[in-house]
């Protein structure tokens, strides 16, 4: 249980915490329509992390809600990878960010609809779907901006390059997924990093960018540790929790 | 010569017709350009109050107390971006592009709702700002649902749908807290205290005060003066609080046998200083803005040109 508990806690916290640094961007993206489009990405992983917690909570069995799954643990509790972590640079930093999630995302949901755990095929149904439109979204913006002015072309690089560093932190095993995997509820991480490898390069291709050759990987986050970044953001989130324990909102 | 004067004469008295009929200006009708400059002026500085007022709520995004409540204020903030986006397209039907009102608010020139430089310092401002500006906002926008010109009148309808929900969504944090721990309780009332009168504010100066009113009512741009639209906001108002245990910040309070409320006056003074400038986030809310605006000047640019190449 304590295993199926900590991978269902990967696939939340990855949102969570990607949709605390969308959060962070409203009322800042570069025009309204994409500050509009930011937030409904940032929406669609709240949605995905809250019914995760949801079910963690109802599998623990201990009485708490999802709430409390998501904002009272301590930070080497938390398992999302160091990627989502990276602060909001700039532009570019928030498309890269999001397209290797998005990427990631995406072969990971499709290879997790064929679980044959009940509520992870169901999230995968669903989150796939949306992880769909987010995915075509940073493409289109990883392209855009590769195929654009001299300063976008530079920026664009220059975030693909200081993000790849932390996209290995998605695809190295931990525990959880190798006992997941043997149970048929995980998935394989190596046919999702082939794919995710293949439509990176694809759409680097596209948009006339390097692909980073850099073999300085940060694996962190699944194991619980993580970028210092993490504790600042769980500092603000947890804020009220921690300041009001017998406050209900 | 004689003739054009004339003959815009007769339009003018053809455009009166039409608004006196109660039929709906639109883009490409003749419209004296007293009416034209008037909707420019007031349907911009609507659109960046939507735009501005982002800043206080998102704000507390990231501190948001549950994953619910983190969900319905982030889609709170959304559709006031969306509002705003209406709002500057029934404005850019006036021929004037988004690109300029963003600069003549940037410029000063522009402004916003006077509401959004206070400050929101704790979670129960979300509530207040919900139920009581957003509030105070619908009162508004459901007489403009009825102005005489077209595209605003539109987008109005439009607006006022998410803004009734809005308004309903901050009363329900006010009432939860209330419901809550003394802590929460306290943290509501003093949002109510701090929020109250600017809420009240956000009505206009009174009418004998606003210069522009008469025409603006001849022409039916405004439908209900800023004393009559404020006296409903605080007479619906007032039994909100009072139901939940809330007291409004106003001694002189007095429930008349007509239902309505004797009530004190607005403080002018602190009214005209943050029209002026001088509030306490006047600086912060319009630097955020052209901060923002400067940083991703550098995405649009490059959107502009890889548009131009994919046509
Ligand atoms: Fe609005
Ligand atoms: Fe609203």
């Amino acid at each position: 249980m304590e295993t199926k508990i900590k991978y269902y806690l990967q696939i939340a916290d990855n949102a969570l915490i990607l949709s605390h640094r969308l959060s962070e961007y409203c009322s800042r993206a570069p025009f309204l329509e994409e500050d509009l489009a930011n937030t409904n990405v940032a929406l669609d992983l709240i949605g995905l992390a809250e019914a995760v917690y949801e079910e963690v909570a109802r599998m623990e069995g201990k009485g708490r809600i999802g709430d409390n799954i998501a904002y009272l643990r301590k930070e080497n509790e938390y398992v999302n990878s160091i990627l989502v972590e990276q602060p909001n640079e700039d532009f570019a930093h928030i498309m890269a960010r999001q397209f290797y999630t998005d990427a990631f995302h995406f072969y990971f949901f499709t290879e997790l609809c064929n679980s044959k755990d009940e509520f992870l095929q169901a999230i995968a149904h669903k989150s796939l779907k949306e992880v769909t439109y987010h995915l075509r979204r940073s493409s289109e913006w990883i392209i855009r901006l590769g195929k654009g002015t001299e300063e976008a072309k530079q920026r664009t690089q220059t975030a693909i390059d200081k993000l790849w560093k932390y996209t290995p932190a998605f695809f190295i095993e931990s525990k959880a997924d190798v006992q997941m995997l043997k149970n048929e509820v995980g998935v394989d991480l190596h046919t999702v990093y082939n794919q995710w490898k293949q439509k990176v390069s694809e759409v680097l291709y596209l948009a006339h960018l390097k692909i980073p050759t850099s073999d300085f990987l940060i694996k962190g986050g699944k194991e619980g540790v993580h970028s210092e970044y993490l504790g600042y953001i769980l500092a603000e989130m947890q804020f009220l929790p921690n300041k009001y324990p017998d406050a209900v909102w | 010569m004689e003739t054009t004067k004339k003959s815009e004469k007769e339009l003018l008295l053809e455009f009166e017709e039409k608004i006196n009929g109660e039929q709906k200006i639109e883009p490409l009708d003749w419209m004296p350009e007293e009416y034209r400059q008037h909707l420019i002026r007031q349907i911009s500085q609507h659109a960046h109050s939507e735009v501005i007022g982002m800043q206080p709520e998102g704000n507390w995004i990231t501190r948001a107390p549950s994953l619910k409540s983190k969900k319905v204020l982030l889609a709170k903030i959304q559709d006031e971006g969306g509002h705003g986006l209406y709002l500057y397209s029934a404005a850019e039907t006036l021929g004037v592009t988004r690109d300029q009102f963003i600069q003549w608010l940037h410029e000063g020139k522009s402004k916003y709702a006077s509401v959004f430089n206070y400050a929101a310092l704790t979670w129960a401002d979300m509530g207040a700002i919900g139920w009581l500006v957003d509030g105070a906002a619908i009162t508004n926008q459901v007489s403009l649902q009825r102005t005489s010109y077209g595209p605003y009148s539109r987008a109005m309808v439009r607006i006022c749908k998410e803004e009734s929900f809005h308004q309903r969504q901050g009363y329900k944090i006010m009432q939860n807290m209330m419901e809550g721990t003394k802590d929460q309780q306290e943290m509501a009332q003093d949002a109510l205290n701090r929020w109250w009168w600017p809420a009240l504010m956000m009505f206009g100066p009174h009418d004998g005060d606003s210069p522009r009113t008469n025409l603006a009512m001849k022409w039916k741009i405004k439908r209900e003066t800023n004393d009559q639209l404020r006296e409903k906001f605080i007479n619906k108002t007032i039994p909100q609080a009072e139901l939940i245990g809330l007291k409004v910040p106003d001694s002189n309070l007095e429930l008349l046998t007509d239902g309505t409320y004797k009530h004190s006056d607005i403080n002018w003074d602190e009214f005209w200083q943050v029209v002026n400038g001088n509030g306490p986030c006047n600086q912060q809310r319009l630097a955020h803005h052209i901060k923002v605006h400067n940083d991703g000047a550098w995405v649009r640019e490059s959107a502009m040109l890889t548009s131009l190449i994919e046509e």
